[in-house]
């Protein structure tokens, strides 16, 4: 029987993901991998948010497309606590990921191309119960429940996508979602295509919902202000990595990777008078997932680096002893540093 | 035709309507700004509201269907005013500002960027054709262009295409092409929209920079407050075709008037904000731009609708130095201070 701490639902160990890069055109050779994901390890506590944050290329979308096992992981385990007990995602068999994923659902970024145009919203939400042998008597009324829940009228369910604004349609994925009374949401950019006066709409029902349902959240952004009103803790990535691992507040008042402080001075805040420090952000850019490097990915990029930097690979480890699981960084120099946060 | 000594571009009542199949779009309904000569000002507003179109006017870059009216006032090199909404679209004399005296960086490099040409083929093009340099004085000056916005071993890098290029770089590409022809208004388009954060950085200080030394007029159009509250001095907020408020940005951010600008400012996720925190959204979405309401565009949104605001559309306002605020709450206000006075 597989074990995990009591309060934790999700816990990710040493994950990686590559991808072959294959070349000829008759006898398809591998001739290298893209390290996508490169060994993390993570966990989220049940009823709260963990935000992956990072840059285009970090390896976020492909972390949670292998907790879910759209993708199939190169190593590791990711142990989830399903109504049926602790299971290993990595392990299971397409019967066994079935049920699961009852518990475990996505919400994507495009409202657009993740809702069927030639389907009625009924159907769309209904979809999830058509596939889990849920009754056909009861669709109607639960996809109600569902529109209300996530702040619909209930008499829409017969319209199409097409009549509904980008914020509506992200209700609807939202209702998708929660048509099996899922534990786990894995949210994918949800706000990131919608304007900023609806944005805040979504946001608000995610808060709001997991108020009421006591869901569990992995919640996947590039944008830095959205995961603060969100996130319980937050891992930010780096070329497949976790360089730092951290509880909300801390993260942004006190943050112990270079690379972390480096994307908190590159946010213009919507503030003429916050700092934005665009002349010190980091130099260069992101290097490639599929060379061979020593050392610490940020190290090209970082003005900290020292030479050591070049040669040892840091791992995440506390910064705390005493409270370890507070804030860990995979920086060599983080117990040194003091890096400017946000204040 | 007049124009304010110190503007280099005045847009006058701006109308921009695409007629489709299905009806008309009022793309943009009657703008009105001035770009002062070697200062920068900012077009925000969400999607849809006309920023775009309204830009793309200025260099009469709208496709066929579209109608043009209202006037846009540009001040020549030898300082005549012409008006760019009266010439032809194809006409010699747009085609010598279009690009050259208004040069514009779009948002997407891969899709403006030609695939199949070289970098220095793309950005040497013009300066063969209309600056009438050899080929090697073009290359040379494509290898300067690009040494300036930052490209490293631009001496090698001038000969590859750009999908050699990675998006930070080909933003920079595209920024060389827009200087090569030495303009004086630069529209820079949601210039870094598709970057990430850190290069988005690097690209905004380099428009910063450049501004700065070749005392560029600039135009930023983007969604995104942000950047906005950082890089112009001025800033005119718009919703669906019309500006609504206009003024200096530390005044626009600090004391909002419009109730869609309280709302929109309101509604943002701040980097200094708290877990669980509920953010102020603005209820509804954006009206159709087929089927204009009637009165003010933001009334059906807006917490301080009155009887009025469905039925007109308000006058502009004047609030302060250079603020200006399209609202009836402030035309009351002001009536009231006039009788007040009186």
């Amino acid at each position: 029987m597989l074990q995990m701490p009591d309060d934790v639902i999700l816990q990710v160990t040493d994950l990686k993901k590559y991808f072959p890069i294959e070349s000829g055109l008759l006898m398809r050779k591998v001739i290298g991998y893209v390290k996508a994901v490169d060994g993390v390890d993570f966990s989220v506590k049940k009823g709260k948010t963990l935000g992956l944050v990072g840059e285009s290329g970090c390896g976020k979308t492909t972390i949670a497309r292998s907790v879910i096992r759209a993708y199939d992981p190169t190593a590791g385990t990711i142990l989830f606590r399903s109504r049926d007990g602790v299971v290993d995602m990595a392990k299971l068999d397409k019967k066994e990921l079935k049920r699961v994923r009852r518990d475990m659902q996505m919400v994507f970024q495009d409202p657009y191309s993740s809702l069927n145009p030639r389907m009625p919203i009924l159907d769309i939400i209904a979809e999830p119960m058509k596939a889990h042998g849920v009754p056909k008597s009861v669709w109607e009324e639960r996809v109600a429940e569902l529109l209300k829940l996530v702040g619909l009228r209930p008499e829409y369910m017969l319209r199409f996508p097409h009549s509904f604004s980008g914020g509506q349609r992200q209700r609807i994925g939202v209702a998708r979602a929660l048509a099996l009374n899922p534990s786990f949401i894995l949210a994918d950019e949800p706000v990131s295509a919608l304007d900023v006066s609806v944005q805040a709409q979504v946001l608000n029902l995610l808060l709001d919902l997991q108020e009421q349902l006591g869901l569990t959240y992995m919640f996947i952004s590039h944008d830095l202000s959205v995961v603060r009103y969100l996130c319980d803790q937050i891992a930010v990535m780096y070329l497949g990595r976790i360089v730092e691992l951290a509880d909300v507040d801390r993260i942004y008042e006190n943050p112990v990777h270079p690379y972390t402080s480096a994307l908190l001075g590159a946010v213009p805040d919507a503030n003429p008078r916050a700092s934005w420090r665009p002349h010190q952000v980091v130099k260069g850019e992101i290097g490639k997932l599929t060379a061979e490097t020593k050392g610490c990915p940020f190290a090209p990029r970082c003005k900290y680096a020292r030479d050591v930097c070049l040669e040892e690979e840091p791992k995440l480890t506390p910064v705390d002893p005493n409270n370890p699981d507070a804030q860990k960084s995979a920086c060599l120099f983080a117990a040194e540093l003091s890096l400017p946060g946000v204040s | 035709m007049s124009m304010n000594p110190k503007n280099i571009l005045e847009v006058r009542d701006l109308v921009v309507k695409f007629k489709m199949d299905e009806g008309t779009v009022h793309a943009v309904n009657g703008v009105s700004y001035d770009v002062p000569e070697g200062k920068s000002i900012g077009i925000v507003g969400e999607s849809g509201c006309g920023k775009t179109v309204s830009s793309y006017a200025l260099n009469r870059l709208l496709p066929r269907n579209a109608s043009l009216s209202g006037q846009i006032l540009f001040r020549e090199r030898n300082g005549q005013v012409i008006d760019i909404a009266k010439l032809k679209p194809e006409s010699k004399e747009i085609r010598s500002i279009r690009g050259k005296d208004i040069a514009m960086i779009f948002q997407e490099p891969m899709t403006s960027l030609s695939p199949v040409h070289t970098i220095c083929n793309q950005i040497s093009e013009a300066l063969i054709l209309f600056q009438g340099m050899t080929k090697k004085q073009a290359r040379n000056r494509t290898v300067e262009l690009l040494k300036l916005v930052g490209i490293p071993q631009a001496e090698r890098r001038v000969d590859e295409y750009p999908f050699q290029f990675s998006g930070g770089m080909r933003q920079r590409a595209m920024i060389a092409m827009a200087l090569a022809r030495n303009p004086r208004v630069l529209i820079a388009d949601e210039p870094t929209t598709a970057l990430d954060v850190t290069l988005q950085a690097q690209v905004l200080s380099l428009i910063q920079d450049l501004q700065n030394e070749f005392n560029l007029s600039m135009i930023l159009i983007t969604h995104d407050l942000g950047v906005v509250a950082h890089m112009v001095e001025t800033v005119n907020i718009m919703y669906l075709g019309r500006i609504v408020e206009s003024g200096p940005t530390l005044q626009v951010f600090e004391e909002p008037q419009h109730p869609y600008t309280q709302g929109l400012l309101q509604s943002i996720p701040k980097l200094t904000g708290r877990l669980g925190e509920r953010v102020t959204s603005i209820p509804g979405s954006v009206p159709s731009a087929y089927d204009l309401p009637e009165g003010c565009p933001f009334a059906a949104r807006c917490p301080h609708r009155m009887e009025i605001c469905s039925i007109e559309m308000p006058k502009p306002v004047q609030i302060g130095e250079d603020h200006t605020v399209h609202c009836h709450l402030f035309i009351g206000r002001e009536a009231a201070e006039d009788a007040a006075n009186a």
